[in-house]
């Protein structure tokens, strides 16, 4: 199932009309890929896939955070 | 009891990935950007909240601690998918042309 929503995301990231929908979609996939790391982790029995998908959960925001102001200003930082 | 948690875990598991898959089909399927925003920002925390639930149960039962470390993830997602989501919705907005102002008459 996970599988088959991160194949959706991939098909709206690459058909997505306008650049928000790229975004978007890109906003979705790393979110699908935490919940896939997650399942890995509950798969292994180990603790060692929670930080990775921590740094992740905190990379993406920050880089749908950074696309998001690059459309509105033309400047991530001001 | 290890039964009856490992069903709850199997189903928090399951609602965990259909959320996901509801949440990324409304993404490919709807029509228009500010309908297709409104799929994954809350069905995807959805299934990612429950999936890291199951996780945390999971660790909890089978290891020798407690484990508490999902409950962050969670708490980041569900903080920072609304800020992301505003923050989307605003650049669409700035991007869109039925949202600008209508040219002044030519003289």
């Amino acid at each position: 199932m996970l599988a088959l929503a991160m194949g959706l995301n991939l098909w709206r990231a690459v058909r997505g009309p306008a650049l928000p929908d790229r975004i978007l979609a890109l906003d979705t996939l790393y979110i699908n890929a935490l919940a896939m790391l997650v399942l890995l982790g509950i798969h292994l029995g180990t603790d060692v896939y929670f930080e990775v998908a921590l740094v992740i959960a905190v990379l993406g925001f920050v880089g749908t955070v950074a696309l998001s102001r690059y459309v509105l200003r033309r400047d991530i930082i001001e | 009891m290890s039964l009856l948690a490992d069903y709850l875990i199997a189903g928090l598991l399951l609602v965990g990935g259909g959320f996901a898959l509801i949440g990324s089909f409304g993404l490919a399927k709807l029509s228009d950007f500010y309908k297709r925003v409104h799929g994954p920002t809350k069905a995807t925390t959805l299934g990612v909240g429950s999936i890291l639930i199951a996780s945390s149960l999971h660790l909890s039962l089978r290891g020798p601690t407690l484990s508490l470390h999902e409950l962050l993830i969670m708490l980041f997602l569900f903080i920072s998918a609304p800020v992301s989501a505003h923050l989307l919705v605003k650049a669409a907005l700035h991007l869109d042309p039925r949202t600008k102002p209508p040219l002044p008459p030519a003289e």
